[in-house]
Parts: structure tokens; sequence; C-alpha cells
């Protein structure tokens, strides 16, 4: 064979290999389209959407008026996840509306050990308990600030720390706007809660669920209609914290008043 | 301002405080991230000045145009120890370059920095010098040689022609360098100001305000560090540079000083639901170094002198000396600045309900000395690079172009 057939045979190879692999894409990209038109899917979000609903979305609803600020919940949350001394995954605030219109908030050691009976039952117009934790936004501030993407939302709506990978930089504690976040002295890493995904993952509740005497925290997956969450802010008025900061924070409450912060 | 306190104590005990638990411990950014703008503020502001000459072809700053980019340069090594340093990990301080999570403004700090070391700072440093490092490179002899040989990257053409070139790369680099500058230090401003979980720092003005500040205090930074140096070397100071950096200073000031006292009025105006804690921080806790320190030392007085030394007569000593207070005094101003912004957004809590407070260790990692140390740094870079590459001569005219 010439030099110049050579050649020709070549430049005709690899036309007729790009032709093929032109075909071959459009093809590809047509029966995708097709497949996806006929399942009622044809944008990226919706086939993300698709891939996570199969997936349960974990949240929490919160009865103010059931909770009596009793501490279980912060201590088995402490015993639980090793949190260190003097920071909180969760932490229960009390607030006393008292009648001359001031309002007293406290949360001493987090409430682990309850409240002290303190104010004068004369003075006090109402007063009420509120559980607190990470809201596991889903548009969270933290996760959006993180540089390396250590703290990230899983597919299941949780938000987590990856440990091993969080460079300690403390940025996503400043972006949190609810002090959910914390420093672990230990880790040197922040912290946070997890909704003990440890537990969850393998069917059990978390253990501030487990242990409140009044069933004031209720958890479940809010993509099934049937869970105890879902039922829960199904039929009642609920409310997030924060709101205006459009956080999409998954807790949410029953009966929260304008006082809460 | 004894009164000013004694006023904001006593509003405090009206005030039912509480701040949320995770947040008694510990502020989570020390003085090493005040540090941090400060530094890279001067660089941005050093490096913009030394454009003015090469851009806008301001001869009367020629003395400094040379100090002013090796300021910047010393300072810009250092900028990212304070966070580093900071960090809990800091061995996994790469992965914001490795694995940058692209939503976060701090992860683009790398390439920011990057970008303007390598692409700007340095390569402008390296234009400028290359014929004097080619001669110094043939001239010297043992490990120094060595030194400058290495500095030419093997390029050792210092034909008319090729100098010509190395003029107008380094213009070029500069008119690259000013919007690179502005970014850098705009970044940064953003970092604060995008916060939105913290009124103290959300505000669009915070980027413009950090670069307006960072150009205030890298022009007094080598008003400054010009005034001393010649000073120490026994050389006459020229006059005419200092009045006219002093002019440059006293401009960009009052650029800084209207937005800053806009971004008050504003909040002030505005008495968002975070109006009653940030009122009670700033006529507290941060009374004297904001209003007394940040505003009016380091930013009325000095721009009233600057402005009264435009119509005055004073002699030439009195006028450097003037020069001289005005520009420590704005750099301190700007330095108290950095500190009312990191540690003055972190003295309330998120729940806008109370206050905390700061412990500023003497020793430890975050403490004053090894801040102190941070500070120290860049002078002792710039000591060695003003040995390694001599600014000095630039004060001669430099061959029109």
């Amino acid at each position: 064979m010439s030099e110049e057939e050579s050649n020709i045979t070549r430049n005709e190879f690899l036309k007729n290999v790009g032709k093929s692999t032109l075909l071959i894409a459009a093809g590809a990209t047509g029966y995708s389209l097709w497949n996806n038109a006929a399942k009622g899917l044809t944008t990226k979000k919706e086939l993300l959407e698709r891939k996570r609903t199969g997936r349960p979305k974990f949240s929490m609803a919160i009865d103010i008026e059931k909770c009596i600020g009793c501490g279980l919940c912060v201590e088995a949350c402490s015993k639980e996840n090793n949190v260190p001394a003097g920071h909180y995954r969760t932490w229960i605030e009390r607030y006393v509306v008292k009648k001359d219109g001031t309002v007293l908030i406290d949360s001493p050691d987090g409430g682990i050990n309850g409240f002290p009976n303190n104010i004068l039952d004369e003075d006090i117009d109402r007063a009420f308990f509120v559980p607190k934790l990470c809201n596991h936004c889903e548009h969270s501030p933290c996760t959006q600030v993180c540089p390396v993407g250590a703290t990230f939302m899983n597919d299941d709506g949780v938000v987590l720390v990856d440990y091993d990978y969080c460079i300690g930089c403390r940025y996503c504690i400043q972006a949190c706007p609810y002090g959910s976040r914390f420093w672990n002295p230990g880790l040197k890493t922040a912290d946070k809660c997890t909704l003990c995904y440890h537990r969850i993952t393998k069917g059990k509740l978390p253990a501030c669920v487990e242990v409140c005497p009044t069933n004031a925290r209720i958890f479940g997956d809010a993509n099934d209609p049937e869970s105890p969450v879902s039922k829960f802010t199904r039929e009642n008025q609920m409310m997030t914290l924060k709101p205006h900061l459009q956080t999409g924070a998954k807790i949410s409450y029953k009966g929260l008043s304008q006082e809460v912060i | 301002m004894l009164n000013q306190l004694l006023t904001s104590q006593s509003w405090l005990a009206q005030v039912q405080s509480y701040i949320f638990p995770n947040e008694v411990k510990e502020l989570q950014w020390s003085v090493l991230i005040v540090l941090y703008p400060y530094l890279t503020g001067l660089v941005a502001g050093a490096f913009i000045l030394a454009s003015l000459v090469r851009v806008f072809d301001a001869k009367a700053l020629r003395p400094t145009y040379r100090l002013a980019l090796l300021i910047a340069l010393a300072f810009l090594i250092c900028a990212p120890l304070p966070l580093v340093a900071h960090l809990g990990h800091p061995e996994r301080a790469l992965e914001i370059m490795m694995t940058p999570h692209l939503t976060s403004a701090m992860a683009i700090f790398g390439f920011v920095y990057l970008w303007y070391l390598m692409a700007v700072l340095l390569l402008e440093v390296w234009f400028d010098y290359r014929k004097e490092i080619v001669e110094l490179a043939n001239s010297s002899k043992g490990p120094l040689k060595l030194i400058y040989t290495c500095l030419t990257l093997g390029i050792k053409d210092i034909s008319e022609k090729a100098v010509a070139f190395d003029e107008r790369a380094g213009r070029f680099i500069t008119i690259i360098g000013i919007p690179s500058a502005a970014l850098l230090h705009g970044y940064v401003g953003f970092i604060f100001g995008s916060v939105k979980g913290n009124p103290w720092w959300s505000s669009v003005l915070m980027p413009v305000i950090f670069l307006l500040s960072a150009i205030v205090s890298g022009i007094s930074m080598v008003l400054v560090l010009y005034i001393l140096i010649t000073t120490w070397r026994k050389q006459k100071i020229d006059v005419t540079c200092v009045s006219a950096i002093g002019r440059y200073l006293m401009f960009a000031l009052i650029f800084d000083l209207t937005l800053e006292m806009l971004d008050i009025v504003h909040r002030t105006y505005e008495a968002g639901e975070w109006f009653e804690i940030l009122r009670l921080l700033s006529s507290g806790y941060l009374f004297q170094t904001m209003f007394i320190g940040q505003l009016f030392m380091g930013a009325v007085v000095p721009l009233s002198a600057l402005a009264i030394m435009q119509a005055a007569k004073l002699s030439d000593r009195a006028k450097i000396w003037a020069h001289f207070v005005c520009g420590s005094l704005v750099l301190i101003g700007v330095f108290l600045m950095r500190w009312n912004v990191v540690i003055g957004g972190q003295l309330f809590s998120k729940s806008l309900k109370g206050l905390t407070t700061y412990r500023l260790e003497l020793i430890g990692p975050e403490g004053v000395l090894a801040a102190g140390a941070v500070m120290l740094l860049p002078f002792a870079i710039l000591w060695v690079l003003v040995k390694l590459l001599p600014p000095w001569h630039e004060a001669e005219p430099r061959p029109s172009h």
C-alpha cells in the first residue's frame, strides 16, 4: 500500500469514527430524553428528586406544650454521643414571661439537671420549655460555608460532619444562626447533632426521643405520610425557628411562642 | 467615656440576658483571625499604591514604588499563616485547594491567594528587578551568586529590547493586578459579609469597607516604613513623595470613613431585630475600640491633620513627622477596625439576647505572643527582601517609556 493511500484510509477511518461517535452520542441522548419524558422526568432536578424520594427524609417535630424541662433528653444525648462537657447537641431553654412583660430565658448546663424553682409564682404570667437541637436545614448555612465539604447533607436529609475530613476552621459554627454547632476540643473539629444517625439508620429512635417521658419529641420519616412525624405536622400548626432566614429547618415546633429565639 | 460605659452597664441590667449554651465556653475566632484580614489588607493597599506609579504615572510616588511592592510581597507571604495556625487540623489545610467546596466563600481563598501571589506580585517584582538580578548574578560571588542565578530563572538577556519588554510586561501585570488586589480584599470582606446569621457582619457594604480600609492601611504602611527606613539609612526623605502619599491617604480616608459612617447610620436607621444588642455592644464593650480607636483616633484625627497639612505651611521636618504620626494612627485604627469586626461579631449571642467576653491570652497558640510573632514575621521577610533586592535606586528617575 502506498503512503498516500495509507493516509487517505487513515483519514477516512478517523472521519468514520467521528461520525459514529456523534451518532451514538446523539442516539443515546435522544433515547435518554425520550425515556425520561416517558416517565414524566425531564430535568436533572427532577431526576435527583426521584433518586431521593426512594429514601427517607428524617425530621423531628416538638410539642412545646408537652415538654416539662426534665433534662432527660439532654442527658441521654450526652451519654449516647459522648458529648464533651459544657457542649450540647441538644438543650432545653426555659422561657418565663413575667406579669410586667419581661421575659426571662435560661438554660443552666443546657437543662441537663432540670431547672431551679427560683422565680416567684405570683410574678409569672406564663412559662414554657423549648428543646433545641440542630435544625438539619434543607438550605443549611453551615454546609454552604464549609470550605472542604466536610459537613454535608445526606440523601436522607440529615446534616452530618465528616470528622476525618473537617479542617477545623470553625466557619460553620459562625454560620449556624441557631447556636447548634460547637467546637469539639477532643476531635478538634466542629460537632453537632446527627439525629443519632447510628441509631436511626438501624430503625431505632434518636436517644433524646426515646427517653422523653411525655413524647414531646416526635421523630420519623417525613416522606412517609403514615409516619408519626408526618401525621403530627399534618394535624397541627407547626412553625420553625427563625423562619425569616429561609434555612428550610426540618425541626418544627407546635405552640412556638413569639418570645422564642 | 466613663459615663457612656456606666450608662451602658445600667442599661445592661434591664436586659434579660441569655446566650446559647454552646456559646458560653469560648469565641470561635481569636486574635489570629483579626490578623488575617489586617495582613491581607496591607498587601492590597501597598500594591494599589505601587500601581499608581506604574499605571497612572504618579511620578511623586516613585521613591516608594519598589518598596511598596516588596512590602506587599512580604505581607502576602505571611497572610495565610494566622489562618493555618488557627485550624484545628492544620495538616488538612491543603484540602481547601485539593477538594474545595465551591459554595464556600472560604474555599476560594487558596485560588485568590495563589493567583495574586504567583500571577501578579511575584511576576511583577521579577519583571521589575530582572535587569538588576542578572547584573547581580554576574557580579556577586559565593552563595549570593547562586541565589541571584536562580532568581534569573535562566533568562539572562538584558538587551535594550528585552528590558523594554520587561517594562511592558510589568505594566500589563499591574493593570491586571489592580482588580486582583481589589478582589483579594473585597473577597476577605465577603467572608464576613455573607454570614446571614450574624447581623454585625452581614452587610453588602462589608467587602467595600474592607477594600477601602485595606487601601488606607497599605498606603499608611508604605508611608511609615518609607520614613522609618530612610531615616535609618540616614538618607534624605523625599518630602514631595511623603506629601503625595499623604494626599492619596487623605482621599482614601474620606471614602473609607464615609462608607463606615454610612454603614453605622444605615444600621441605626434600619433598626432591625438585632438593633438593641448591637447598640449595647457598640456603646459598651466596643465603645473604646470602635468610636475612640477606630473612628476618632484612627480616621477623624489623621484625616483632619492631613487636610490641614494641605493648606498649612510647615517645615519639611514637621511635615514628615506629622505624616508619620498620621500613618501610624491609621495603621492602629485599621487594626482596631479588624478587631471590632472579627471579635465584635462574636461578642453577642446569636440569640440576640446577651453578650459575652473575649479573654485574650498572653501565651498559647492563639495568644498575644503568637499573634505578635505572626505580625513581626513580615517585617523580617521584608528585611531579607530589601537586602536581596534593594529598592533604593528607584529614587532616581525611571527612564521614560
